[in-house]
């Protein structure tokens, strides 16, 4: 007969806001099994009613401090879909390559930082200052690297100040592309060690087939800031009906809401993105994935590690070929910021950020006030899946020591690189 | 609560925000390794497993929006000799007051419909409304370098150098064209120094994040704003982005700041 197992970890550490698992099991049977959410709510959605839609950017940025840039993207995207502007070639190339630095920051984060203690066995980034002091200066190499992109472009990481719907108020000296462009390259022997010691390391063996939804952008390139919805289901929708197929309900024991879409749960992030865009990434993401075991489609949720660093690799190219493309061009500071025209309406906008697909929605009067929001966070979308997996993986690891089985949920639930304080808003909001 | 090897131990909690102060620390990769080096970390959930809650200093970010968080942050000061505020969010309260300046009961029902009481949620304040703070560190997110710098001015019993005077000073240093100059607005002149003047260096206004200086002019301030087109209800918006507390927000609650019938009257 399996042990009775009774665990209550709260504050689930080394994710970004607070999250609680509880699982309770009788001879073998799963009695309870929850994900709980107890965040304290912020109201986003409200706090933005009776405010101007150029706020509405530095608002919501602020919802989360990792996914800064990638909420800044939604909300422009959202705002410009409101007043039917499409921002030039250059606004887009800046904010891609802002957003890049986005993803190589938050992935770098995740896996060195918040990933890597796990699978070297200790509890945090910290000790491994003195065991493994070459990949610590490594870590905090390229995660550097990967801010100052967002510096350089927005003027700071961490809730950036340029980036204005249809433009930016300060654009980059070609020096300073230059020299990212420089420091990207170098990085790739970096990225070559992470895989080295990645092919060392075995992450557990769990598979749970489920829906995948990201962003796709026609097949073409790997879309993280355009493109439609699409979902390994088999459909694909424009980023505005994004209504029509998502299904919201609030849980009791969560903050942040939780959703389905053609079935009851769905995963949304680089393994989703990875899954669902294979065929986009650049070569030299295509070999580290073979070298790691990652193929599409890939069940694996612990595999959204290597999904990540993958991406990683992806990133650091297409920078590099972004930043190529911008000095060809050459980058001047334009006006398409100071010359918006508010129009009254809806508009929709997404992101697919490092933790998976974002939807903004606002409503704007015609004297440009926000007038209602909605906004749909990665991490939400997640925590169906999450239980989902939980239950899945519990009758495999049951006779496993209380603690490991412990130490395997908060596993599985930090490779969703879960971002609770994001997660935490939002109801349907009708328009009127 | 001896400290092991002479180094003090610290903890770093997080109320309702976005955590891009504690970001904003590990951000600090230049000297991270240093800080560790002097201090032992012993609680700093998302960084790390706990080790302990034998706290000496407290590094608190967010603002304080539910009864529970209340009692958490009084059992934090109860253990730390130094309690630093860390970012807008800690003080004074940041975008989090925005939520004050509506009804309560129809901002949950908008945001969880049917189920809005399922979650608990007080008017925010910032923790300086709960316990006595000692430090603060201000600004949206907060400024690495001087976040650094009160470490080693703590570690070294010494009072931090962080600035009292405007914010127009760092944009002077950082020879910008004045936003007034260009035909824009900026609150600037009434808000702390201390970030570089980073968004009018990237083509932007200052939105006051750092918070108001001792004694801000707020008459004069009116009155440029209001020369600038501005009328009372935009210049009590753009006050209440980040500063909500010390524009009416806190009234509620007891807390007395800008007197805002001295905007109101304006333009009257």
């Amino acid at each position: 007969m399996p042990q009775d197992v009774n665990i209550q970890s709260n504050y689930v550490t080394r994710v970004e806001g607070h999250g609680n698992i509880i699982l309770n099991t009788k001879n073998g049977e799963i009695e309870e099994l929850r994900f709980d959410i107890v965040e304290a709510p912020r109201f986003f959605e409200a706090m933005l009613r009776g405010r101007k839609w150029y706020e509405a950017a530095d608002i919501t940025c602020r919802i989360c401090g990792i996914c800064s840039w990638g909420h800044t993207t939604a909300s422009l995207n959202a705002m410009e879909n409101c007043f039917g502007i499409t921002p030039s070639e250059q606004t887009l190339k800046l904010r891609q390559l802002g957003f890049n630095g986005e993803q190589l920051q938050s992935h770098y984060l995740h896996v060195l930082y918040l990933v890597a203690p796990d699978l070297l066995g200790v509890g945090s980034v910290i000790p491994l200052a003195t065991t493994h002091p070459d990949i610590v200066q490594l870590a905090l190499r390229v995660k550097r690297m990967a801010n100052d992109i967002m510096c350089v472009i927005g003027g700071r990481h961490i809730h950036p100040v340029a980036c204005k719907v249809n433009g930016f108020s300060h654009v980059p000296r070609a020096r300073e592309l230059q020299d990212l462009k420089e420091r990207l390259v170098a990085s790739r022997a970096d990225l070559r060690t992470i895989v080295d010691v990645l092919k060392t390391l075995s992450l557990p063996d769990f598979s749970r087939e489920t829906e995948y939804i990201s962003l796709a952008d026609h097949g073409h390139e790997y879309a993280y800031i355009r493109g439609e919805v699409k979902s390994s289901d088999g459909w694909q929708r424009p980023i505005p009906e994004y209504r029509e197929w998502m299904h919201e309900w609030v849980e009791d024991h969560s903050t942040g809401k939780h959703t389905k879409a053609s079935r009851n749960a769905y995963m949304v992030g680089a393994l989703a993105r990875f899954n669902n865009n294979y065929g986009a990434l650049c070569p030299e993401a295509k070999a580290v994935a073979e070298e790691l075991g990652l193929q599409p489609t890939n069940c694996n949720p612990f595999m959204n590690n290597i999904a990540q660093v993958v991406e990683c690799v992806h990133c650091t190219e297409h920078s590099v070929q972004l930043i190529d493309e911008l000095l060809d061009m050459g980058v001047k500071q334009e006006e398409g910021h100071r010359n918006v025209t508010v129009k009254a309406g809806t508009g929709v906008g997404a992101a697919d950020v490092p933790r998976g697909i974002l939807f903004h929605e606002y409503a704007v009067d015609e004297d440009g006030t926000i007038t209602g929001s909605n906004l749909v966070i990665p991490t939400g979308q997640n925590y169906a899946n999450i239980e989902a997996d939980m239950r899945a993986f519990v009758p495999q690891i049951l006779d496993r020591p209380q603690n490991e089985i412990q130490l395997f949920l908060e596993m599985l639930v930090r490779a969703y690189d879960p971002c609770i304080s994001c997660s935490v808003h939002l109801l349907d909001v009708k328009f009127v | 609560m001896a400290d092991t090897n002479g180094k003090p131990k610290v903890g770093i909690f997080s109320f309702a925000c976005c955590e891009g102060c504690q970001l904003a620390v590990l951000e600090c990769e230049n000297q991270l390794l240093d800080l560790l080096g002097a201090v032992e970390i012993v609680n700093f959930r998302e960084a790390m497993d706990k080790i302990g809650d034998d706290y000496r200093i407290a590094f608190v970010e967010g603002s304080i929006t539910t009864t529970e968080h209340i009692e958490e942050l009084k059992e934090i000061r109860e253990q730390a000799d130094i309690l630093v505020a860390l970012g807008a969010c800690a003080w004074p309260g940041g975008l989090n007051i925005m939520k004050n300046f509506q009804n309560l009961t129809e901002v949950r029902k908008y945001v969880y419909g049917d189920k809005w009481e399922v979650h608990d949620s007080i008017p925010t304040r910032p923790i300086s409304a709960v316990v006595p703070v000692d430090f603060y560190l201000r600004g949206c997110p907060i400024d690495r370098d001087e976040f650094v710098e009160l470490v080693r001015s703590l570690l070294l019993g010494k009072t931090p150098n962080i600035p009292t005077y405007p914010m127009c000073v760092d944009c002077k240093l950082n020879e910008n064209e004045c936003r007034f100059h260009l035909g824009e607005i900026c609150l600037g002149p009434v808000t702390r120094a201390g970030c570089n003047a980073i968004c009018p260096t990237f083509g932007t206004k200052c939105e006051g994040c750092r918070g108001l200086v001792n004694d801000p002019q707020v008459n004069a301030q009116r009155d440029v704003l209001e020369e600038h087109g501005l009328t009372v209800e935009d210049i009590l918006r753009e006050s209440r982005l980040f500063n909500g507390w010390e524009f009416g927000g806190g009234e509620d609650l007891g807390y007395k700041g800008v007197d805002v019938t001295v905007i109101q009257a304006g333009g009257e």
